[in-house]
């Protein structure tokens, strides 16, 4: 059987004779690597376009129709110390790519209305207090209105459109006072100018929808940014399945290629990558990513097999199923459903604020018109007045203090590898007290790792690694990583389900299930220490030498844990997995609270529970099972290596072994909740300055101009902090990278 | 102030001028990849001279 792969799915036929492909790619990080790929590629005949993206970490390719195979792209990067991988935009990237180009063209052409405005408006405050003719001032005024009218019809339109809907659901944002400012400013300025008045105020108008659209901008290009990462992680996971294109004949399909009713081959040591049902062979799989469950599970014919199960010893023909044949799926999904449902639509900060905000300033403005009126000032003055009122109010710093904390403490989370999945997720996180961890793959590691690496002799280790070198099993593959193990062994036989044996200087020797190698009485007592680990036995003529094996807990998770503790945050386990190996986790971690064999809607009535309590549950989790239970909680995170379903389920999603993120993420969203506050009141507390002003009817087009740009530089100058956040991430951070202490691996001795 | 007649039009057309490049170079994808273009300008444009053949004669 010869596997091919087939990238033919990604390729885009341009027309005109070419093809076009969009690459992954990791490591991209300097000017070193955008001129080194590109020339490598280049290089190759017949390509007529290769281009990086840093920002995006991409390349798009573009070469002859039919002349060139793009596998042969990934392997001109691999060869230049790059790996790649072709990915399919989601539809969602395409949208926000494109939402963010018409809030630039907007900030363009507002900008644009701005400067030009500004330069016929302070001639005409200077000539107000000097010798300007009124039809000097009457024509500048015009030339304004000509700039600012149509600029402002065309920039405003992403807050004209928000605010229509808003009302039209019957709600308020704070897209709604903006409009009605902005609208009402620019009218009363044409009024004024007909009526050869001396102040108008095109500028201001125009000047808020600057200021608006960088907030705006700002906000979206975050969005867009952590999409694209997001979809470039996911496509370098490289997911492919061994698709049976003839009766004996496979191919390497990318799993988006992959149609239910397909067969796929499963082979030893392989992740699953679709959901299905064993139709021929017989194995062992490990379904730790769907059930939390570390013991393995026998497959055989007739077996239901998950995206995200791990192979074990046989290799097995699995029929792809459509969605809705998977019956833990849909049981999952079903719970997953209702949890969404369920979920209280969480009110943001700013729709908060907004909603206090926006009565507060239509009812001053209004109070203003009739308090003149009543004063005996006519109509006229009445409403100018109250207009001016309005503009001064106009929320200019109030719409970019939330989205400037959120872009810079983004992209510290970015630094310390979070990404964020939710928008609100920030103001979230900072609000939990109550941190329920999943175990397998969250605590613990989803790799194994040898735990009594320290009792082997080096020499033993090293021939263990060697013979381990011939499997795929993937005990054999953690003792072969954990040898350092580089030249296999020549004619080792492996024997599936049981262990691998060859000849080491004339002496047989075997790797493999304790009674395989004849040693289960020493194996048995041996288990007892430790029930969670599995037991592999090295024997060679009449030494027999036993390898403990399981997954190990994150490097840092001690020091997060104490970490988190330190911060007054309550903790607590929740595992589908059996009670020894949660016991034995929750008790190296100093975790008193624990629930083992813990079931999906277990996991959900938990998180009522503490909710109902006043808790806010951040449910840090992994596997499918874990899916609904990071719906229900009130913020959720996930690690890269999480099942699909749980990982677009999560707000947050941290990468790397470490558990640090975890820490560093709470500590910078605090901090950012702590800057958004103090912004909040700040934009409030300019308009308690402006505002006695605009009501006593002194405000002149100079004044607000001035309170505006001062307020909106000063909020924005504020967020710049939100880059480090206060308290010890940095301490934390530190640590993830230190070398991992073997007493906090739970390793026996 | 009748300069003003020929002043504020040009001031307005250079104005429109630089909205005009900055809308060009939004659509040719110049915002597209801003960290990409700022390692771009200092990269070296031509790539490493290929060793010359030796054409001394021997």
């Amino acid at each position: 059987m010869q596997a091919t792969r087939d990238f033919s799915y990604y390729v885009k036929d341009l027309g005109s004779g070419l093809s076009h492909i969009d690459l992954a790619v990791e490591g991209v990080n300097c000017a070193g690597c955008i001129s080194k790929i590109e020339r490598g590629l280049s290089a190759i005949p017949d390509v007529t376009l290769a281009r990086v993206n840093l920002t995006d970490r991409r390349v798009a390719l573009e070469w002859k129709q039919g002349t060139l195979d793009p596998a042969r792209f990934i392997d001109r990067l691999a060869e230049l110390g790059y790996k790649a991988y072709p990915f399919e935009k989601a539809s969602a990237e395409t949208t926000e790519a494109e939402q963010s180009r018409f809030l630039l063209r907007c900030l363009g052409v507002a900008a644009f209305a701005t400067m030009n405005v500004m330069m016929l408006s302070i001639p005409v405050w200077s000539g107000n207090v000097s010798d300007m003719l009124p039809e000097q001032r009457d024509f500048f005024h015009w030339l304004s209105a000509l700039i600012a009218l149509p600029a402002a019809a065309y920039a405003g339109q992403p807050f004209f459109r928000s605010a229509y809907r808003a009302l039209r659901a019957g709600g308020v944002n704070m897209d709604v006072p903006i409009a009605i400012g902005v609208t009402l400013a620019l009218g009363m300025s044409v009024v004024e100018t007909i009526n050869h008045a001396e102040h108008a105020y095109f500028d201001a108008a125009i000047m808020l929808l600057t200021f608006l659209l960088v907030g705006r901008y700002l906000d979206q290009n975050m969005r867009r940014k952590t999409r694209a990462v997001a979809g470039n992680l996911a496509a370098l996971k490289a997911e492919t399945a061994a698709k049976f294109v003839g009766a004996d004949e496979i191919s390497e399909v990318p799993v988006a290629a992959i149609h239910p009713g397909d067969i796929v081959l499963l082979r030893p040591g392989e992740r699953c990558a679709v959901d299905g049902t064993v139709i021929e062979g017989r194995s062992e799989i490990d379904q730790s990513l769907i059930t939390g469950e570390t013991l393995y599970v026998a497959a055989e014919q007739g077996t239901a097999v998950y995206a995200g199960s791990l192979n074990i010893s046989g290799t097995l023909r699995v029929r792809v199923a459509a969605a809705s044949e998977a019956t833990l799926l849909s049981e999952i999904t079903r719970l997953l459903d209702n949890a969404l449902q369920a979920r209280s639509r969480y009110m943001r900060l700013a729709d908060r604020a907004s909603r206090l905000y926006a009565p507060l300033v239509h009812a001053t403005a209004l109070l203003t018109v009739l308090g003149w009126v009543l004063a005996g000032a006519s109509w006229h003055d009445a409403i100018v007045t109250g207009i001016a009122v309005l503009i001064i109010t106009c929320p200019c710093a109030l719409g970019l203090a939330i989205p400037t904390v959120q872009t810079v403490a983004s992209g510290a989370m970015f630094k310390s590898g979070v990404l964020l999945n939710a928008g609100d997720a920030i103001e979230r996180l900072a609000e939990a007290d109550h941190v329920i961890f999943d175990k397998t793959g969250t605590l613990t590691l989803p790799e194994l790792e040898v735990v009594n690496a320290a009792d082997i002799p080096a020499n033993i280790f090293a021939l263990a690694g060697q013979l381990a070198l011939s499997s795929h099993h993937p005990v054999a593959v953690a003792i072969a990583q954990a040898s350092g193990a580089t030249s296999p062994l020549i004619g080792v036989v492996e024997e599936p389900g049981q262990g691998v044996r060859g000849t080491i200087d004339g002496v047989e020797a075997r790797l493999g299930r304790p009674s395989f190698c004849g040693a289960e009485q020493v194996a048995e007592d041996d288990a007892m220490a430790d029930p969670e680990a599995s037991i592999v036995v090295f024997s060679r003529g009449e030494d027999r030498y036993l390898f403990a094996v399981r997954q190990g807990l994150r490097p840092d998770a001690r020091m997060v844990i104490a970490a988190l503790k330190q911060r007054n945050i309550m903790l607590e386990i929740l595992s589908g997995d059996r009670e020894p190996a949660v016991r034995a986790a929750a008790s190296a971690l100093g975790i008193s609270e624990w629930r083992a064999g813990v079931t999906p809607a277990d996991k959900i009535a938990r998180i009522e529970v503490l909710k109902r309590r006043g808790f806010k549950v951040l449910m840090v989790g992994d596997g499918m099972n874990d899916a609904p239970s990071l719906a229900a909680a009130h913020v959720s995170m996930s690690p890269i290596s999480a099942a699909h379903l749980s990982q677009a389920t999560a707000d947050l999603v941290f990468l790397g072994k470490p558990l640090a993120p975890v820490v560093a993420a709470i500590d910078l969203s605090r901090t950012a909740l702590h800057l958004m506050r103090q912004n909040l009141w700040l934009a409030v507390g300019y308009n308690f300055l402006a505002v006695p002003i605009a009501i006593s009817g002194i405000v002149t087009p100079l004044i607000a101009a001035a309170a505006m740009s001062g307020s909106s530089i000063l909020v924005m100058l504020n967020a710049l902090r939100a880059r480090s956040a206060r308290g010890e991430v940095g301490a934390a951070r530190a640590d993830s990278n230190s070398a991992s202490d073997p007493a906090l691996r739970g390793g026996r001795t | 102030m009748e300069v003003l007649v020929i002043l504020v039009p040009l001031a307005l057309g250079l104005g429109l001028a630089g909205l005009l490049a900055f809308l060009w170079s939004l659509k040719s994808g110049q915002y597209d990849d801003l960290d990409g273009a700022a390692w771009r300008a200092i990269a070296d444009d031509e790539p490493p001279q290929e060793p010359q053949p030796d054409v001394t004669v021997r």
